[in-house]
């Protein structure tokens, strides 16, 4: 193992955690801009994490260690997952890490710490928005798991390096059962970070909200560390659905000359699919929490066709 | 274009054909649902153009043109002005629920899938992977048929299992004989008059277009 490939590494996990809080800025602002408002700029989410972090916690009396310690874990499992997934280069110190089982798992433990703290208090909004995450999160996880095992179906691995090194280093072909995949991945990604079919980040509206009734009761620093939590995690989903559906562009580990490339490949292809999920926000209406089991399970069965056809047109 | 290029087109094709059905099946609303429609008939009649180019089959290309003219421009179009008379918007009924549905159309995909294994190996054709993907659509739209008590929809649905009905033709054996594509392109525009003369009538005779008040007919 060289120093190179580790500088490499530590290069490109800076660049994710600092880089993150720019995407959700970015999408705010397609948002703003498709809305026909002129929006707070790309860098709004930057202060708002400088103000937040100058702010004294306030913590409620009876919120036990478990309380103050999920933001922080739900931070590191957020800057893990965004970090692992290969996005400048392949082959890494930390590439053997990096299987798509493991990805799944992270998130699941970040979901059960912060359900589990939201539920601390014991406040009625914060149960409430607990189990709905907890009824989102299990409906979103085996539509992910199929997603994945789709992909892997075509390169005989579940490491994210193996899939995307077979994608984007081969001969280009057109797979159907990737399309299937696609889709499926984008509802699971809406579900999964809160987004509009099934949560609106930006409303406290106490009939509708999932993500924003859990965290109602953090406050400064805490609640820093979960807003830019949720920034990796939406890095982290876009970084995998990049590396999965389009991977090309991305370096060869430890190729420094390679760098600037997919540098700016990446920078490219996050700008157009932050705005392609703030189009979709636009356009669509958000379900009732009802239909959200439906549209997950439509999620599911997509993913599952996408394997069938895999089977069927072989390739 | 090299030929594999071609297939993988193709595949891409069905695959959508096949993603059609199943947003079909899921769908609640007959606007929507007449669109979907609508856009069955354009990747049906684009994928034929591909088979014809790719097989130099030149009356393929004329069934590539009946097809858009037809099931993307007049049938649509006929579907549209029937919903506007009736004043037929209203939200799709559905006897399951659309989950169940759904899980019901993943079962008939693996079937048809099967069926359609050893039959696609004896075939010759570049299309021959996608005759299973045919035979599941043309089932999907049958499952849509019987779940749906409008009559509207279970109009939709025929016509659009004769949309897979095409395709597997198309898939199986490079389609059918001109004249025999010609006939049953009459067909379904003469049936499709017919059936929109009928939707009148059961409203008058019922005040509704559910089906199910018609199952009364033998109790009286």
């Amino acid at each position: 193992m060289n120093l190179s490939a580790i500088l490499y590494q530590l290069l490109q996990d800076t660049l994710v955690v600092l880089a993150a809080p720019l995407l959700l800025g970015w999408v705010n602002q397609c948002r703003a801009w498709l809305q026909n408002r002129s929006g707070a700029g790309v860098l709004q989410p930057y202060r708002v994490l400088v103000k937040l972090f100058r702010k004294d916690a306030v913590l409620a009396h009876n919120a036990s260690y478990l309380f103050r310690f999920a933001p922080y874990l739900r931070f590191a499992c957020m800057w893990l997952a965004a970090a692992l997934v290969p996005v400048l280069a392949t082959d890494l110190p930390l590439s053997p890490a990096v299987d798509v089982i493991a990805l799944v798992g992270i998130f699941a433990l970040a979901r059960v710490f912060i359900s589990l703290a939201a539920m601390d208090v014991g406040t009625a909004f914060g149960s409430l928005g607990a189990r709905r995450e907890m009824l989102v999160g299990f409906l979103a996880e085996p539509a992910l798991l199929m997603v994945f095992f789709t992909a892997s179906t075509i390169s005989q691995s579940t490491s994210l390096i193996t899939i995307v090194e077979t994608l984007a280093h081969k001969q280009f072909l057109l797979y159907p059962s990737l399309a299937f995949a696609a889709v499926a991945f984008v509802m699971v990604l809406l579900a999964e970070n809160a987004r509009i079919p099934v949560d609106n980040p930006s409303t406290h509206l106490e009939l509708t909200m999932i993500h924003e009734a859990m965290i109602l009761e953090y406050s400064a620093r805490h609640l820093a560390l979960i807003e830019w939590g949720g920034a990796l995690k939406l890095l982290a989903y876009f970084s995998i659905g990049i590396a999965l559906f389009i991977p090309w562009g991305i370096a060869e580990g430890g190729d420094w000359g390679g760098l600037p490339l997919a540098v700016a490949a990446l920078l490219a292809k996050l700008a157009a699919c932050g705005f392609g999920l703030a189009l979709l926000e636009t356009i669509s209406a958000k379900l009732r929490l009802f239909r959200v089991p439906e549209f997950m399970g439509t999620a599911f069965l997509l993913a599952v066709l996408g394997m069938l056809t895999h089977f069927l047109l072989g390739s | 274009m090299t030929t594999p290029i071609i297939g993988q087109v193709i595949n891409l094709l069905a695959s959508l054909l096949l993603l059609i059905a199943f947003a079909m099946l899921s769908q609640r609303r007959i606007l929507s649902l007449i669109n979907l429609f609508a856009l069955q008939g354009l990747v049906l009649s684009v994928s034929t153009a591909v088979v014809a180019y790719s097989s130099s089959q030149h009356h393929l290309y004329y069934s590539a043109a009946l097809t858009l003219i037809l099931k993307v421009l007049i049938l649509p179009s006929i579907l549209h002005r029937l919903i506007r008379k009736l004043n037929v918007k209203w939200d799709v009924e559905t006897l399951l629920n659309i989950p169940i549905t759904m899980l019901l159309g993943i079962v008939l995909v693996i079937f048809a899938f099967n069926l359609a294994a050893p039959i696609s190996q004896m075939a010759s054709t570049i299309t021959k992977g996608t005759l299973g993907i045919a035979m599941a659509s043309v089932l999907l739209s049958f499952l849509m048929m019987i779940t749906r008590s409008k009559a509207v929809p279970q109009v939709i649905g025929f016509l659009a299992m004769e949309n897979g009905l095409f395709f597997a033709a198309t898939s199986a054996t490079y389609g059918m004989p001109m004249v025999v594509e010609l006939g049953i392109a009459l067909d379904v525009l003469v049936g499709m008059f017919i059936l929109g003369i009928f939707f009148f009538h059961i409203r008058e005779t019922f005040d509704s277009l559910d089906l199910q008040h018609m199952e009364k007919l033998k109790e009286d």
